[in-house]
């Protein structure tokens, strides 16, 4: 019993000191999932809520009859009944495969819906024209194409806020995987394959992304700096990269493409606007 | 001569030199005291050529718990760098170690630590609980540990000869062909998987045929006990999912050795096929780790409540629903991919309608509990654990399954909680709780309680220190397999957190040696005398503990579920019968010799050394020839010496 | 410590103890799993058979003809292994190598052909290297010729026992799981030559 009572105070004890503790680090953190700055995210926050509290349906009993069960059915309780034989009750088979069943059919038509709503590939209804950004993952660094801008850059985009953004991604390196956590969803970049992604900013600010899927050595550097400013700040930005030295062709490419670590942020006229499909057909026959 | 194989195979980071000199001090070390103590002829007739599914099952457990040791520290040394690179500082280990360390990590943890500990225990306690004297084909058994063993020879070996693969557990093309990494390192991973495959699905064949052919009289499927349930469906996948493997990488193989363009991404190739048939293969395996942990749970509690086990048929029902579903989920590791908002939802849904049979069987574990009377020893404790642990993984299990969801979660650490909380809370867990419950029938006397119970409390809140702040740190952006971060994301006190949990486990787990060799130093005070030492249920509690090596003087003949109770309180008082001649398999060193030879053969096929692998293949070829030859693979025990081996047992 | 009650009833069967039963049950289940195995090679085929990365696919390079041969060859050698196998069933110890050995020898035929084959698109510069669909191809047909190897060798370890000391029991069951093997091996060539050959060659 004075074991008991020992182990209990001390599993709330825990209980109690993790809670501060998270509940201090939160406060003093960012944490990007739960504090999202675009409509994707929002929306993937307010799922990973309901589903949470769909699944606390069954899981709370679970634990809550899990510790009822250990204490009053401990061998040292004799006024507990015991009822050494019974195995079988219809009622309550009933009830453990048919509650959590119909939860799963409401998490199932709530997967059915957000997986259309939320489809990467879906363009985001707005009554601004969108901007494009084509997007190349290498060995190891994040290069942004702007096509209709004629820049591009390095570990770094910006677009402007309350904008929906449409990256057009692919990889000229192993696989990785395009994801702006404050943003929204994370897609595949692969060679020789083109996936799109749609985004939207809905404030101002810089949000780090990221590589998620793992590309070799350097794949801890591929973090890049996505910005969402107004509009001419944006406008501004493009201005001042146009004027830059440097310029993106095929033979400052193919230097780009060769294997770096940790790049810093550079910025390039781009020179050779269909860039991006030139890396692509890399990956395809030489034409007769 | 020796293919790419020169000096340069023997540079290593000072790290590895620490590490490939321990492990061969510690190897000289254990040959140094077999050799003292004058064993290596009882370890070569006893174990070594053994086909005896008892002392197979053994080994199995005790190269387990090596690979486990290996596993754990690959995990406390990645702990130890994301505690400490951050910002300015790079950690002490480089990013290529770093990648290494992480595969070797999964690598051994799934396929020779989870493998390892669920073929070992089904080798066991699979032919005592159907009242047979052997599984199917005691040679395949024998050549299926050997294999295992042989795969996980590599990831030592990588350690002081070449690299491993430093591209994570499943090796996703490009990055593991040709073009991305031309080395060893990707080779190594190919044949220990490959090899030890094979050692999997011969298993898988061998234990399905001793289920549907080797159960004793009387015992139809109906009244099999719960854990012979959970091995066929096991075994089941093992028999539809390990092929798929086997093709995968021996088609990657095929791309890095003869330059086929299968999944490179030039060519025409398609790495995405890969990805599907790894994880058409990968979401089986998961399965096949967790089911048999079922089976155990629903042994032993039970035993420990006094009760019998609640829903019988709901449990077989929810086994059989969970095999077929395990096979159409697997895409469900790749929403990201983009196959479309359809194909996303189908596999989403698909993958959560597994909740419901898995929270059935929890149910009906604790709905066993109620109404009994239950005795807490550790198994009992570390099912306590696996309800607050696995369902939390359960729950974010679901929660992946929505793809809006998985799209923020994907690769993060998010992830590596979940399956954390599976793995540890299922599989490990488990897997303690049926090794105590166990011990005794398998070595003569019981555990010490009390450090077990210490073991247990400190992998409990290890686990939770070490894997709950890992949840946070996926929605804060955290990806997995990262080397290092930059100071202003916050991530860092959380990895220290993570840290201390890995040290905590690291606590229990020498509570766990430790109460091995208390035990061990304790066996006269915990023998079991009776060879039912908790007051079973099955059959396995019938023999003596350990029991005889042809474990049944007479073939049990059942009438019903948990035949060995009603054995107990039937009122007839048993007949004296006359024994009689047992035909068993003799022992062979064939299967060894298949491991020795594909071990160096796969090692040559690594360094490209073809001459070499091709001899080896000849001699594997040449071993089975030799194996059919065998004239005399049975004898016969004559009926005095199970006379005089039952009398001196039983009357002890 | 109670031994079980096993007294007053007639003696109970023990269907465990056949050997036979078993290894052909075992034997018929590690098919199941090779056959898992081609059809994984099969689904990789499938993906990528239009992928020649602008080269000449099926059409251009498949002979027909010389499928056609290969396919009666194997189709006779599986039709005498059944033999083989009834014979040995019934003890027949001269049929038994007859038809083993024709079995073998119409192997030896069809992986000739198959080698002559596959040579020959080398020759034209289609070689296992040149794109995914060439891979997924020489994978499938290299994988298949792999398991008539492996069965052409079991053939002649099996039949040396066989004219040396006669059929025993042992040789039953062995011979029966050969006789088995061929048979699975023929049904695989049906799938080969009906999606990779066939349906390649009318696309």
């Amino acid at each position: 019993m004075k074991k008991l009572f020992k182990i209990s105070i001390a599993i709330l004890v825990f209980l109690g000191v993790s809670a501060a503790l998270l509940t201090i680090f939160i406060k003093n953190n960012n944490i990007p999932m739960m504090e999202p700055k675009g409509l994707i995210a929002m929306k993937e926050r307010e799922l990973i809520f309901t589903a949470s509290l769909l699944m606390l349906i069954v899981v709370i009993p679970v634990l809550v009859l899990t510790m009822i069960f250990a204490w009053r059915y401990r061998e040292s309780n004799e006024k507990a009944k015991h009822t050494p034989d019974w195995e079988h009750n219809n009622i309550a088979e009933c009830c453990w495969w048919g509650v959590p069943l119909v939860i799963i059919v409401i998490l199932a038509v709530i997967t059915y819906r957000t997986c259309h709503d939320l489809d990467p590939y879906k363009p985001i209804a707005s009554d601004k024209k969108p901007i494009e950004i084509q997007v190349v993952a290498l060995d190891w660094k994040w290069l942004f194409i702007y096509p209709e801008q004629g820049i591009a850059s390095v570990n770094f985009c910006q677009f402007p806020e309350k904008t929906p953004v449409r990256f057009e991604i692919t990889s000229d390196a192993p696989m990785n995987s395009f994801w702006i956590p404050q943003l929204g969803s994370q897609i595949y970049a692969m060679p020789a394959m083109r996936t799109k992604l749609n985004l939207i900013a809905s404030e101002i600010g810089e949000y780090r992304g990221a590589s998620s899927n793992i590309s070799g050595k350097g794949f801890a550097g591929m973090y890049f700096t996505a910005k969402a400013s107004t509009e001419e700040e944006f406008y501004q930005w493009i201005q001042s990269v146009k004027q830059s030295q440097k310029s993106l062709g095929l033979a400052e490419y193919n230097e780009l493409v060769k294997p770096s670590e940790y790049n810093p942020v550079a910025s390039y006229v781009l020179v050779q606007p269909d860039l991006f499909d030139r890396i692509l057909d890399k990956y395809s026959p030489p034409s007769q | 001569m020796f293919g790419r194989l020169n000096e340069l195979a023997l540079k290593h980071d000072w790290i590895e030199y620490a590490a490939g000199v321990s492990m061969i001090l510690g190897g000289i070390l254990v040959i140094a005291l077999i050799t003292y103590h004058k064993k290596w002829k009882w370890l070569w007739k006893e174990y070594i050529t053994s086909v005896d599914h008892k002392r197979i099952g053994v080994m199995y457990l005790v190269v387990s718990f090596v690979m486990l040791v290996k596993g754990l520290i690959d995990g406390l040394m990645m702990r130890a760098q994301q505690a400490t690179s951050v910002g300015d500082s790079f950690g002490y280990l480089g990013a290529e170690h770093f990648q290494q360390i992480f595969t070797a990590h999964g690598v051994t943890m799934i396929f020779f630590v989870g493998m390892g500990v669920v073929f070992g225990i089904i080798n066991i306690i699979l032919p005592l609980q159907i009242g047979a004297r052997d599984v199917a084909f005691p040679f395949l058994n024998s050549v299926s540990f050997w294999l295992f063993t042989a795969g996980g020879l590599y990831i030592l070996i990588s350690l002081m000869i070449g690299v491993f693969a430093g591209t994570g557990w499943t090796a996703y093309p490009p990055l593991a062909g040709l073009k991305y990494n031309p080395g060893v390192g990707v080779d190594y991973w190919i044949w220990s998987i490959q090899i030890s495959g094979i050692g999997s699905l011969l298993s898988g064949v061998n234990f399905l045929v001793t289920i549907l052919k080797m159960r004793c009289p009387g015992m139809t499927l109906r009244r099999m006990p719960i854990f012979v349930w959970a091995t066929l469906a096991t075994v089941v996948l093992v028999i539809a999912a390990f092929p798929i493997l086997t093709a995968n990488i021996a088609m990657l193989s095929t791309d890095r050795l003869l330059d086929t363009k299968i999944f490179t991404a030039d060519f025409g190739g398609n790495p995405m096929m890969y990805i599907n048939l790894i994880w058409a293969w990968g979401h089986p395996e998961v399965y096949i780790l967790i089911l048999p942990i079922f089976g155990i749970f629903s042994e032993y509690i039970p035993v420990f409540s006094k009760k019998k086990l609640f829903g019988y048929t709901s449990m077989v029902w929810a086994i059989a629903a969970i095999t077929f579903l395990s096979f159409i989920v697997w895409l469900h590791h790749f929403f990201t991919m983009g196959a479309g908002a359809n194909v996303n939802a189908f596999f989403g849904i698909m993958t959560m309608i597994i909740a419901v049979p898995t929270g059935v069987k929890v149910f009906n574990w604790l709905f066993t509990m109620y109404r009994g009377r239950v005795e807490f020893k550790t198994p009992m404790l570390w099912f306590i654990g696996f309800v607050v642990t696995f369902v939390t993984g359960g729950m974010t299990g679901v929660m992946m399954a929505i793809p809006a969801i998985d799209f923020q979660v994907h690769n993060s650490l998010f992830l590596i909680a979940h399956f954390h909380s599976v793995i540890i809370g299922g599989v490990v867990f488990g897997f303690f709780a049926g090794f105590t419950y166990w011990f005794p029938k398998i070595f003569g006397f019981k555990l010490d309680e009390k450090l077990g119970t210490y073991a247990f409390w400190c992998w409990l809140f290890g686990f939770l220190i070490a894997f709950m702040p890992l949840y946070l740190l996926g929605f804060m952006g955290a990806t997995r397999r990262l080397n290092h971060y930059e100071a202003s994301t916050g991530w860092h006190p959380l990895f220290v957190t993570a840290a201390i949990g890995a040290l905590i486990i690291l606590a229990g787990v020498i509570f766990q040696v430790l109460q091995i060799y208390v035990s061990i130093k304790k066996r006269k005070e915990y023998k079991d005398t009776t060879g039912d030492p908790w007051n079973g249920r099955t059959l396995e509690w019938s023999t003596t503990s350990p029991p005889p090596f042809y474990n049944f003087a007479f073939i049990p003949e059942v009438h019903g579920r948990d035949a060995f109770w009603s054995m107990k309180h039937a009122k007839e008082t048993p007949e004296n019968r006359p024994y009689e001649d047992i035909h068993m398999p003799t022992n062979t060193g064939i299967g060894f010799y298949i491991g020795v030879l594909s071990c160096i053969g796969g090692f040559a096929i690594v360094w490209h050394i073809f001459w070499m692998a091709g001899l080896c293949v000849l001699g594997i070829i040449a071993s089975l020839i030799i194996r059919l030859g065998n004239k005399h693979p049975h004898y016969y025990v004559k009926a005095e010496e199970v006379e005089r081996i039952e009398k001196r047992t039983r009357n002890a | 410590m109670t031994q079980s009650k096993a007294m007053k009833h007639e003696p109970l069967p023990d269907p465990y103890q056949d050997e036979y039963s078993r290894t052909t049950f075992g034997f018929w289940v590690y098919l199941l799993t090779d056959f898992m195995m081609f059809a994984t090679i099969f689904a990789v085929y499938a993906v990528l058979h239009k992928s020649t990365f602008g080269g000449p696919g099926p059409k251009e390079l498949f002979d027909l003809p010389s499928v056609m041969n290969q396919t009666w060859v194997l189709l006779v050698a599986t039709f005498f292994v059944g033999f083989g196998g009834a014979s040995v069933h019934r003890k027949h110890r001269a049929g038994t190598i007859t038809y083993f050995l024709l079995t073998f020898i119409l192997g030896i035929t069809f992986l000739w052909l198959q080698f002559d084959d596959l040579s020959l698109l080398v020759k034209r510069g289609a070689s296992w290297k040149s794109n995914a669909f060439l891979s997924a191809y020489f994978t499938l047909i290299g994988t298949f010729a792999v398991h008539i190897v492996f069965g052409l060798l079991w053939i002649i370890v099996l039949i040396l026992p066989v004219i040396k000391r006669g059929i025993d029991m042992v040789s039953v069951r062995r011979l029966t799981c050969l006789r088995m093997f061929w048979q699975f091996l023929n049904i695989i060539w049906i799938f080969i030559f009906s999606i990779v050959y066939l349906l390649g060659v009318i696309q």
